[in-house]
């Protein structure tokens, strides 16, 4: 396929987006140590451990949260490779964006661990300002990676809490734990939804593929895109009003209801109590440094 | 007591922009009967059934369903909403619009929880109906992994769960293999034995003549052509050739070229 055709390359993002998430799915049926859990005792204590990444200012404690997160992964069957991939391919493009200028003295003033840049003189353009020397301070580099290894972790207690549970039993569990239903009930028609229209956009892409002979240029795939996607939201709108019409017909009134069948167990216990030993001890541990 | 299921008297509708959707419709179904609504895509079929299960409403004439008015405003009352929405399911034809949850289990589910019911019987009901039509081992799936047949299980066995008295199903056949066709067919034919109300839109003359004990026929202008005895308003050809339900048909012999009446 060539390179600069983004219609084939579209094509292939919607094909992988699919088998990624049937993919990850698998995984939250595996017999491992999270995915036993009941989904409303690992929604609080996740919730929790992420609260305690947020709220913690030193890295060691950081670093043990993210350890126990692989920990966590590895006992719940999930490949470290899949898991490490998930959670830092996502990392530098988000933050280390807004966490590289940080490390500059022009950006957090400290002590100098690299010197980069010297001028004769420091600059000034109107309201810039530019120091003689540029360097890498020890405070902006310690910034820098706190700031990093707390998204890491966060994204990684996420990542873990989602891959473990099946997508239906989390919502059941959000409504459980009373999160407005009307909102769960959105979560799940827009998941449920999001595959029948990739596989619609996946369907459009090899009618094309199907009738076109030799190179076509961008201009002419921008429009053929263009009016796709135009196809796709009436399609959508079309959808909506049948899909309303059919609760409708099924008694649908506004009020929306769930049944679950959780039960909370010894292991959950266990668990939510080594939660709380987990987070008291790095709170008195983070607090006596 | 009367035993007339619904009385339309008069009906018209234009969908919104003005586009012609269905005019001057009289009929009347009972209690009991088998009806099918034969017409070609565009006639106004499942327009009709929308129309009859009160999701859309007319712009003039009148419904009566059980005896009573069927209008925006009753229905707006819930306990009428309640009442009517457990006497009558409704099968849409696409699949997609009518399974919205994560779940097949979820999906059956909906309508008694809905309905008020206390857990056990949402539960009996729910795996009930996913036992009947043998299909409990697809209750953890997600409808995206399944297939067109299966889909058309799920939405039969999610109006199964309410057992309603008239079951309104719109093109019930179309897009399935050869195999679930013939599932479905059994499944609609076990409901006339249990003295269900069918009222049924579709365009294949053939699965109208198993179910039916009686036909309507909706042209092309949206009118009601005809209306009588399946067996006999299904061998008049000229009538079937105007509704655009027949077609002729060319067709080659080594010997001889001829052309006669042809349905699908």
């Amino acid at each position: 396929m060539s390179r600069n055709n983004f219609v084939g390359k579209t094509l292939a993002g919607l094909t992988e987006a699919i088998k990624q998430a049937i993919f990850a799915e698998r995984y939250a049926r595996l017999p491992g140590l999270l995915q036993g859990l009941d989904p409303r005792g690992k929604i609080i204590t996740f919730l929790s451990l992420l609260i305690a990444t947020a709220i913690t200012r030193h890295l060691r404690v950081m670093a043990l949260i993210y350890l126990l997160t692989i920990v966590l992964a590895l006992a719940s069957r999930i490949p470290l490779l899949f898991f490490l991939k998930r959670v830092w391919l996502f990392i530098p493009l988000f933050t280390g964006i807004i966490a590289l200028p940080a490390i500059f003295n022009i950006v957090t003033p400290g002590q100098p661990l690299i010197t980069l840049l010297t001028f004769a003189a420091p600059l000034n353009w109107g309201p810039f300002h530019l120091p003689a020397t540029i360097t890498i301070t020890q405070q902006g580099l310690h910034g820098a990676e706190i700031f990093i290894l707390r998204v890491a972790t966060s994204v990684s207690l996420s990542v873990l809490l989602v891959l473990t549970t099946e997508w239906a039993r989390l919502l059941q569990a959000l409504s459980a734990l009373h999160f407005p239903k009307i909102a769960i009930l959105i979560f799940g028609m827009t998941y449920r939804y999001i595959f029948l229209f990739i596989k619609v956009a996946e369907e459009m892409f090899l009618a094309r593929r199907s009738r076109t002979v030799g190179r076509t240029n961008t201009r002419e795939q921008q429009n053929w895109l263009s009016s796709r996607l135009g196809f796709l939201l009436n399609r959508s709108y079309k959808l909506s009003n049948d899909v309303y019409l059919a609760m409708l017909s099924r008694g649908w009134t506004g009020h929306a209801r769930f049944l679950d069948d959780f039960r909370f167990q010894w292991r959950d216990a266990a668990w939510a109590a080594f939660t709380i030993i987990f987070i008291g001890a790095i709170i008195f541990f983070g607090e006596m440094k | 007591m009367s035993n007339t299921v619904f009385k339309v008297s008069k009906m018209s509708y234009n969908y919104p922009g003005g586009l012609s959707g269905l005019h001057d419709i009289d009929f009347s179904i009972r209690q009991g009967e088998n009806v099918v609504f034969l017409g070609v895509n565009g006639s106004g079929k499942s327009t009709l059934l929308k129309l009859i299960d009160g999701l859309y409403f007319p712009d003039q004439g009148t419904i009566e369903a059980f005896g009573e008015p069927l209008t925006e405003s009753r229905l707006q009352d819930e306990t009428f909403a309640f009442a009517f929405r457990r006497r009558v399911g409704f099968l849409f034809q696409d699949p997609d619009s009518q399974l919205f949850l994560p779940t097949v289990w979820q999906e059956v589910a909906f309508s008694p929880l809905q309905m008020g019911l206390v857990r056990e019987e949402v539960e009996e009901k729910t795996n009930a109906a996913l036992n009947a039509l043998g299909i409990e081992k697809l209750k953890d799936r997600v409808p995206y992994q399944l297939s067109e047949g299966e889909k058309k299980k799920v939405a039969l066995a999610s109006l199964l769960a309410l057992d309603p008295e008239v079951w309104l199903l719109d093109e019930p056949t179309a897009n399935l293999d050869p195999r679930t066709q013939d599932w479905v067919i059994e499944f609609i034919l076990s409901l006339t034995a249990k003295g269900k109300t069918l009222i049924v839109a579709i365009h294949e003359l053939e699965v109208a003549k198993v179910i039916a004990d009686q036909a309507y026929i909706l042209g092309e202008d949206h009118r009601l052509a005809a209306q009588g005895n399946p067996q006999e308003i299904l061998q008049d050809e000229a009538l079937l050739l105007r509704a655009n339900l027949m077609h002729r048909h060319r067709h080659v012999h080594p010997a001889l070229t001829h052309r006669h009446p042809h349905q699908h």
